[in-house]
């Protein structure tokens, strides 16, 4: 029992840690996961959706020239201020593009996609909706000093800046993030059926100066590289997860080892009576793959409530299959290390210490 | 009667210099098939370093041991482990039972280290418990039974395998004497009907009579033999001393 106890304890904290890293992952890249595109056109240099990206509109005639290109859509991003019905300045992240064909929102709550066409209509994702100062479809405040009306209502897109991703209308995002009508901050190609997707980022990339075309997964490595490897916060998640690795591992051996030691004298028993080396590796793998096994279903269980727990929170918790069969993968190679430990150990023991008790 | 284990000349010491012990000293002792043989003898005389060395968990510093005739001197411990396997089985004063498993299942262990599983084992594993009364008891755990059930059940461990010779360390001590007469009952039997050779080693007199024969031991070495006398006499003629025979 203590030994399944220190196993689910360490597995836990394995998955919330790595889930976290995996969390955070998928938050930098929520609005590109979200995006049905085949390349993203992107100013050179740019690690990730918030970034700086400014591209010239003429671009758009160029790229959509590319052999195999159905359509350059434009998105305009950027920063902005939002004021609530009661003062105060909020920062938030305003979004447009074509709704249909380019980038929209989704999980829309209440409300929809039409209900935003109309000028200066924007989405209020409700994790935000008490520091933002509205809370329904109708309500207004400003944004950098346009009135705007809430549209539609979104859930669970919440942004790892922390500022409200806020959909909007295209005309309404140039006014609201200070664009002028020649600049836009993306483009989504969408290509035509059949071609070959690398060749035109290759050919858009020769063909226009200054820019870049990635595939959505380029565009994915690029931003979760930047930030969980090359910011202070990413270097915070990773060093977090290693270390739960390094602190469940170690627990999870030394939890298996001191079981087998508190059991060290039965096994003199089964020495005593006969029992040969391999029986006892034997019963000592089997016990190792119980105990990995048990305590790693129990410890799936209680991260997967966790998960649920932080799913709207700023910092949400992602156990996938995946994450679950690595910590399986290191629970099983931990449990076998500590086996093989007392294994060492147990060999030695005194099949006559028996007698002594 | 054949000689089941075999020990000539066997000494043990223990450390080095001044603090060196002679255990065990010259030492020659025949564990015979067929007979239960008791070994007695005060704290410290050297009762359990003999059974340790004769049960194959001991080697001894000089001197030679064979168990059914297979010298152990030589043999590295799993040589040994496997020597306890085939030939021996030990019956503890402490009973040694897993408080995990059933009384079956701590009987069906002796067969699992000797790699018989499935129903053949389950089913000789009941009809020993049932030849030591115990069948009403086969899925009770060990906290479910008295001290004399637990040392039935580890006697039927001890048997399971049908080993040549069964070691006894103190299987009555911590019993009471109705207990004790018991379990001595089923380790005589063990030797009758079997014809296994049974070594128990014992301070209660009141178990002597259960004896084919009862080697004394002090500080090491064999004193005498004796052989206890046929229960009528013990019965009819209290008091009267057991013949007595000088080891050789």
């Amino acid at each position: 029992m203590a030994a399944v106890t220190g196993i689910v304890l360490s597995v836990v904290l394995i998955l919330v840690q790595m889930g976290l890293f995996h969390g955070f992952g998928r938050m930098v890249t929520l609005v590109v996961d979200h995006t049905s595109t085949d390349l993203w056109i992107v100013s050179k240099g740019t690690q990730y959706f918030e970034d700086i990206s400014i591209l010239d509109t003429d671009m758009r005639r160029e790229l959509s020239a590319v052999d195999g290109v159905a359509e350059a859509i434009p998105v305009v991003a950027g920063f902005s201020a939002w004021l609530p019905p009661e003062g105060g300045l909020i920062g938030i992240f305003v979004i447009a593009s074509d709704p249909v064909n380019g980038l929209a929102p989704w999980n829309i709550v209440e409300g929809g996609l039409d209900d935003l066409k109309t000028p200066g209509t924007v989405t209020l994702e409700r994790s935000y909706a008490n520091q933002l100062g509205v809370s329904a479809r109708g309500e207004t405040a400003e944004v950098r000093g346009h009135p705007v009306t809430v549209g539609a209502v979104t859930s669970g897109l919440r942004s790892f800046t922390t500022r409200p991703y806020v959909f909007t209308d295209f005309r309404s995002a140039r006014s609201y993030v200070g664009l002028p009508a020649n600049l836009v901050t993306y483009f989504l190609i969408r290509v035509k059926p059949g071609a070959d997707v690398e060749r035109i980022r290759s050919e858009a990339q020769a063909r226009v100066s200054g820019i870049e075309a990635l595939t959505p997964d380029q565009f994915r490595t690029r931003s979760r590289d930047f930030w969980l490897y090359r910011t202070g916060a990413g270097a915070a998640l990773v060093a977090g997860a290693l270390l739960s690795i390094i602190v469940g591992t170690v627990i999870i051996a030394q939890t298996l080892y001191s079981s087998t030691k508190e059991h060290l004298y039965e096994f003199a028993m089964v020495r005593a009576i006969g029992a040969s080396n391999r029986y006892i590796y034997r019963v000592i793998a089997f016990q190792a793959l119980v105990n990995a096994l048990i305590g790693l279903s129990v410890a799936t269980v209680v991260s997967i409530g966790v998960e649920r727990l932080t799913a709207t929170s700023v910092a949400p918790v992602m156990i996938t299959p995946a994450l679950v069969a690595v910590a399986f993968v290191l629970t099983l190679l931990m449990s076998v290390a500590s086996g093989i430990a007392s294994i060492v150990r147990i060999v030695r023991v005194d099949p006559a210490s028996v007698l002594t008790r | 009667m054949s000689a089941a284990i075999e020990a000539t000349r066997v000494c043990k010491l223990y450390g080095h210099g001044p603090t060196r012990v002679e255990a065990v000293r010259a030492l020659d002792l025949v564990v015979r098939a067929r007979e239960l043989t008791v070994l007695v003898g005060p704290s410290g005389s050297g009762k359990t370093t003999l059974l340790s060395i004769l049960g194959c968990m001991l080697t001894p510093t000089s001197g030679t041991v064979r168990v059914c005739g297979v010298p152990t001197g030589d043999a590295r411990p799993e040589a040994l482990a496997a020597i306890r396997r085939q030939h021996i089985g030990f019956v503890f004063q402490s009973y040694h039972l897993f408080s995990t498993l059933t009384a079956a299942e701590n009987v069906q262990l002796a067969l699992d280290i000797r790699g018989e599983r499935g129903a053949g084992a389950i089913a000789k594993s009941a009809a020993v418990l049932a030849d030591v009364g115990l069948s009403a008891k086969l899925k009770s755990f060990p906290r479910e039974l008295s001290g004399g059930e637990q040392q039935r059940v580890a006697i039927a461990r001890a048997l399971v395998a049908d080993p040549s010779v069964i070691l006894a360390d103190e299987p009555t001590a911590a019993l009471d004497s109705e207990n004790g007469r018991a379990i001595m009952a089923i380790l005589s039997s063990a030797t009758k009907q079997r014809g296994r050779a049974v070594l128990v080693v014992t301070h209660d007199a009141r178990l002597f009579r259960f004896a084919d024969r009862i080697v004394h031991i002090e500080d090491g070495a064999i004193t005498h033999e004796e052989r206890p006398p046929p229960p009528e006499r013990v019965t009819n003629a209290q008091g009267a001393g057991p013949q007595t025979a000088t080891n050789p």
